[in-house]
């Protein structure tokens, strides 16, 4: 099976390469055959919750040319796959692009759930010993409607001692732009979020979005706090 | 009142919010103790996703025919002696209540809980005719003694002060001299208000859903003070929005439900009370005179746009109580009487964007308020909604972020370019961060390393190790 790579403009410029590569390899492990275009850039997702959708429609036009050979879309992060399968709202009225941006939002999946529900694999063989717990993201949870896949995967991983985050539902104060925008709530935010982390006693926090985690591992450094935060994708590329 | 309640800037009414230690830990525990209550009586339903479709779709249907319902409901009204007012604003409402007061010679007020009278100032155009107003919903009561301290919450309007806080008011305006035990307040200010529902000539109450099928006002009470302001005074002056009507008692039956259950988890609250008309021969009790004000004040103007769906609202404060926003800055911080998100969607349609704009982009888009809206309104679809239009029709943007938006745009659609910002991301993102993450830099940057770190950005890059992959280099 042909899974094209949607990396996320976060993983591609902010992080190095450990989330896109454990995506990667997490594929091909279990037989995917990984295309990853190289004009991608970034799903729009800042300009769009920015109320800048002229200029969103631009970005979303090149994201369009640029994956529409793909079969599936595969990205390691439910908000930018959650803006892809907006791209149809943006050209609702524009009769040449709505089509193609249906096309490209049927065939776009986050990692977990593409993992669960297409290749319907739960157990990916993965190992990681570690006292962990786990963000559910919202936009993962609540605009994709995923909520069952990366609970599917990570109670497959041996090792892991998993202990649920108080709280879960709630959003971590991350929010793109809100997060500088309205920078004191988002702050009250984060550092709830932040203190329900700290009462579960983990050592890792396991997240699936990247924007998600900047936020919170950011504070949580700030802090000089020692809980360390990983993408769901490291977790499923661990093996001993 | 009003819909504004502050003449504050935004950020000053939030940063007093977040230094109200005590209002936010009695929200943080509201909520949770809401929210709570509405998981176990909406898990019970068993199938709540189908009820909330059929209640969309209830509400759509209404306002899809609402001239036809309301037409309906008013024929019904007069048929049977009562008298309706369409009012197109708040003055035109106003003028129409003052003079039925005036006409009655009456004085004494009696209120039960509405938002809608808030939103028109009813009040103090009463009270500039002379009349005592009493609020007789133990929330808005309290804060009417307390020099009318706006309300927080569109449900539990007092939700923002505590039982000494409570006890103090009483104290000071009302000469209470007992403990801060919840029943003793309760019980004194039962004993205060009885005189002036007996005092009272008019009785005004709002109204949770009217009847178009039989030309009846529902209200939902625990405390059951709007069935005695609707049972002793001779007159009753019922004020609603006009979108809040159903077709038959079948509907009604739906939505009462879905209300009490998403507003304070109950099946169904203390007190639902049904109102046709006015007293017959015969009856013990009832108004001799009955008036419905059916208020329109900007909303036949959102009938129609992408905001209609807001028309749904049934008022239960679902998206409030599980609003982390609003859990942080409290129901004030919103300048409305309409807070959290459907205040953050319904203020600027019905105020303009002049003195609300920042509220659209108060929210982090978490959705949680989509999901917990009984009658499915896509509420952070249209807070971006109303940023879109604040930045394309309204031009509220600042030069800074439109300049931007543009570049973004330009590189986030030009490859060459976005790969050399991706090039150079992690020296510029290590050279702001200094050593210990916690470096300033300038802009959106400084702001998020005001309170938090960037991330660690060493290692090779993504792209590197797959150019050197597909070479059939190492990792």
């Amino acid at each position: 099976m042909k899974v094209s790579l949607f990396l996320t403009c976060l993983a591609d410029a902010a992080y190095p390469a450990d989330v896109g590569r454990s995506t990667v390899e997490v594929l091909e492990r279990l037989g995917c055959e990984i295309d990853f275009p190289k004009n991608q850039t970034c799903c729009g997702q800042p300009a769009y919750n920015s109320g800048f959708h002229r200029e969103t429609r631009d970005v979303a036009k090149h994201m369009i040319r640029t994956f529409e050979h793909a079969d599936y879309i595969v990205s390691p992060s439910g908000s930018c796959v959650a803006m892809l399968k907006e791209y149809p709202h943006l050209f609702e009225d524009d009769p040449e692009w709505i089509g193609r941006a249906k096309k490209l939002a049927d065939k776009s999946y986050e990692l977990t759930q593409f993992i669960v529900n297409v290749l319907e694999v739960e157990d990916v063989g993965a190992e990681f010993e570690g006292k962990v717990t786990y963000h559910t993201s919202c936009h993962m949870t609540r605009l994709l409607g995923e909520r069952e896949a990366p609970m599917k995967l990570l109670k497959n991983v041996k090792g892991l001692n998993f202990t649920e985050l108080p709280n879960k539902q709630q959003c971590c104060g991350f929010g793109g732009t809100f997060s500088v925008k309205m920078l004191p709530i988002s702050e009250q935010m984060v550092d709830e979020k932040v203190q329900h982390i700290e009462e579960t006693n983990a050592d890792i926090l396991i997240g699936a979005d990247l924007g998600c985690l900047m936020n919170i591992g950011g504070r949580i450094d700030r802090q000089g706090k020692s809980v360390k935060v990983m993408h769901i994708a490291e977790i499923l590329n661990s093996q001993k | 009142m009003g819909v504004k309640i502050s003449n504050e800037k935004f950020f000053d009414r939030v940063d007093k919010g977040i230094k109200d230690t005590f209002m936010r830990k009695a929200v943080s525990e509201a909520q949770s103790r809401l929210e709570g209550r509405k998981i176990e009586v909406t898990e019970e339903l068993g199938n709540w996703e189908d009820w909330r479709d059929l209640s969309e779709e209830i509400r759509q249907h209404t306002l899809e025919n609402l001239d036809y319902y309301l037409e309906q409901f008013a024929r019904n009204v007069a048929k049977q002696g009562g008298h309706v007012f369409f009012a197109g604003n708040a003055e035109e409402a106003n003028d129409y209540i003052t003079s039925v007061v005036k006409k009655k010679n009456a004085k004494n007020i009696v209120k039960s809980k509405s938002m809608v009278t808030e939103e028109i100032g009813m009040n103090e155009a009463l009270e500039e005719i002379g009349c005592n107003v009493v609020e007789s919903d133990l929330g808005e009561w309290i804060l009417q003694l307390d020099d009318h301290d706006p309300p927080s919450h569109i449900v539990v309007p007092a939700l923002h002060k505590n039982k000494e806080q409570i006890r103090e008011t009483f104290n000071k305006k009302r000469q209470y001299d007992k403990t801060s035990d919840p029943d003793e307040l309760a019980k004194f200010a039962r004993q205060e208000l009885r005189k002036d529902f007996l005092a009272a000539e008019v009785g005004i109450t709002g109204c949770n859903f009217a009847v178009a099928e039989s030309g009846s006002v529902s209200l939902v009470t625990n405390e059951g003070n709007a069935r005695l302001a609707t049972t002793l005074p001779e007159t009753q002056i019922t004020v609603m929005g006009m979108e809040r009507i159903v077709p038959t008692w079948k509907e009604l039956d739906i939505l009462v439900t879905m209300l009490c259950r998403s507003a304070v988890g109950q099946k169904l609250t203390s007190y639902i009370t049904g109102l046709t008309a006015t007293k017959e021969q015969g009856d013990v009790d009832g108004p001799e005179e009955f008036h419905v004000v059916i208020v329109d004040n900007g909303r036949s103007k959102i009938l129609g746009t992408k905001f209609q769906s807001a028309l749904q609202c049934i008022r239960c404060a679902a998206c409030i109580n599980v609003c982390p926003v609003y859990r942080h800055v409290g129901g004030h911080s919103y300048g409305s009487i309409y807070p959290g998100p459907i205040g953050a969607v319904l203020t600027p349609l019905l105020e303009g964007y002049e003195d609300y704009k920042e509220l659209p982009f108060a929210s982090s888009l978490c959705a949680a308020c989509t999901d917990a809206c009984p009658v499915k309104i896509p509420l952070h679809e249209q807070l971006v909604e109303h940023r879109r239009i604040i930045v394309e029709q309204e031009g509220k943007s600042s030069f800074g972020e439109k300049l931007a938006m543009k570049g973004y745009a330009f590189g986030a659609s030009t490859p060459s370019l976005y790969q050399m910002g991706i090039k150079g991301a992690p020296t510029f993102i290590n050279t702001i961060a200094g050593k210990d993450g916690d470096g300033k830099g300038a802009g959106p940057i400084k702001l998020w390393t005001d309170i938090r770190n960037l991330p660690k950005s060493t290692g090779q890059s993504f792209r590197k190790w797959y150019n050197n992959r597909e070479k059939g280099g190492n990792d």
